[in-house]
């Protein structure tokens, strides 16, 4: 199918957007990379009356680093987060997660906080986001709120962005070079969408967990922390009781759904398996 | 509220100037307002990868943008592989290892293919098949698109050293 008539406008600025947005509110829609948008608008599951789009907002290009945050802008392709020696060496979490989203094609042109306004349940990026401790930040004509990003991701598709803003950008914890890291999710013969998966880092000291962020995707609605398996490495060796302790935590906290791909069960069961996976850095998927 | 919208980009080298519906689709412009029917539509939701284009050098899915987002891109289509008569590399090694049946997916791997050999010359099979992975032919078993990007990146080396 071909999406339904709408009106494009293609402001050359952040202000120019916000007051687009201002102008419309409801009725209009940010593009950014529009790989997930635009199939939801071939299919018309999506029919925004305007389309914005901040491709010709070139100021909203920029990865750096502010104190103790990484920031991206929302016009920073996934690809040149990827491949972004900055994001490498502050948020390997990140570097790690991005190969994981969707297909080389679509990371071409597609946006890290487009990803993650999107908030698809089976996408990795939400779950990266929980792990660094993400800000969101967004941007309206009233000015600009930060929001964590346990607040931000609220329920599938659906997040806490009110009309009239757009996420401007996003900042994420840097990590400390002794942290270790590690994305594993598991996908039915390569298709684009994983069946669900876990994002994670941790710090020891002496041989003891002095910091665990563990999140969680595709057992839920949306992208969840796992702060009970966080709990249980927190004070131990990274052992394997501790690891067996932090799998059943794992299992308890999350309530997956079943559909065609997986059952609820096996998906109660993969995110222990992947967690066991990340914490030992085993090289399997 | 949906007043076309001029749109500036160079396609296959040559600059292109028109207006168009915002909801016009870059493959859609290509195959109708440009007379380009090189990049195919099969599943119009980024899937199977035959409208598959370089878009300022980087491989995209045509049906997944508009053309008016693009304004001021560099487009290649697969029908600037070729050098008149002379097949490119990889179109050829496609013909000899027999990679296409009914051709309808091979835009869309050839151009893959191009993104992937301009960045590694000398892929494994491993790479190959991962670069591929999105691709969808429902002829071919892949087992020889696999080889004739293999042999396509052989004969690129050659070339490049001559």
């Amino acid at each position: 199918m071909k999406p339904a008539p709408f009106s494009f406008v293609a402001p050359e600025s952040l202000d120019e957007v916000v007051r687009t947005l201002a102008e419309h509110g409801d009725d209009a829609q940010i593009l950014a990379g529009g790989q997930s948008l635009v199939p939801l608008m071939n299919l018309r599951l999506a029919r925004p009356e305007v389309v914005v789009s901040i491709n010709r907002c070139h100021e909203l290009d920029y990865i750096r680093l502010v104190d103790d945050r990484l920031v991206i802008g929302a016009l920073v392709r996934q690809i040149d987060a990827e491949t972004s020696p900055l994001v490498q060496a502050e948020c390997p979490l990140l570097a790690k997660a991005l190969p994981h989203v969707g297909l080389p094609a679509t990371r071409n042109r597609g946006t890290v906080c487009g990803s993650l306004a999107h908030c698809d349940p089976l996408a990795e990026l939400p779950a990266a986001a929980l792990a660094l401790e993400a800000e969101m930040v967004l941007t309206s004509a009233a000015g600009e709120r930060r929001v964590p990003a346990h607040d931000f991701f609220v329920a599938e598709m659906t997040t806490c962005i009110e009309p009239g803003e757009v996420v401007s950008a996003v900042t994420f914890a840097r990590q400390d070079p002794s942290e270790r890291s590690a994305v594993r999710e598991v996908s039915n013969g390569g298709h684009v969408f994983p069946v669900g998966g876990v994002a994670l880092r941790w710090a020891s000291s002496d041989g003891i967990c002095t910091m665990a962020r563990i999140a969680a995707f595709g057992v839920g609605s949306v992208a969840q922390r796992l702060r009970d398996a966080e709990r249980a490495l927190v004070g131990s060796d990274v052992g394997p009781a501790a690891i067996a302790a932090a799998v059943a935590a794992a299992r308890s906290e999350v309530d997956p759904t079943g559909d065609i791909h997986a059952d609820a069960d096996y998906r109660r069961h993969l995110v222990g398996v992947l967690l066991e996976r990340g914490l030992l850095e085993e090289e399997r998927p | 509220m949906t007043d076309e919208v001029e749109v500036t980009v160079t396609v296959n080298g040559r600059t292109r100037q028109s207006r168009v519906e915002p909801r016009r689709l870059l493959v859609d412009y290509l195959r109708h307002d440009l007379g380009l029917t090189g990049a195919h539509i099969g599943c119009e939701q980024g899937v199977c990868g035959a409208c598959t284009v370089l878009l300022d050098g980087r491989t995209a899915r045509s049906c997944l943008h508009f053309a008016v987002t693009v304004d001021g891109s560099d487009i290649r289509t697969v029908e600037d592989l070729a050098d008149f008569d002379e097949l490119h590399p990889i179109q050829e090694m496609f013909h000899q290892k027999h990679a296409l049946q009914c051709g309808f997916c091979t835009p869309g791997f050839l151009l893959t293919a191009v993104e992937l050999l301009e960045r590694t010359a000398d892929p494994d099979e491993a790479a190959i098949r991962e670069a591929l992975m999105n691709n969808v032919c429902r002829c071919t078993g892949y087992a020889n698109i696999v080889d004739a990007v293999a042999e396509a990146a052989v004969e690129l080396r050659r070339r490049s050293s001559a």
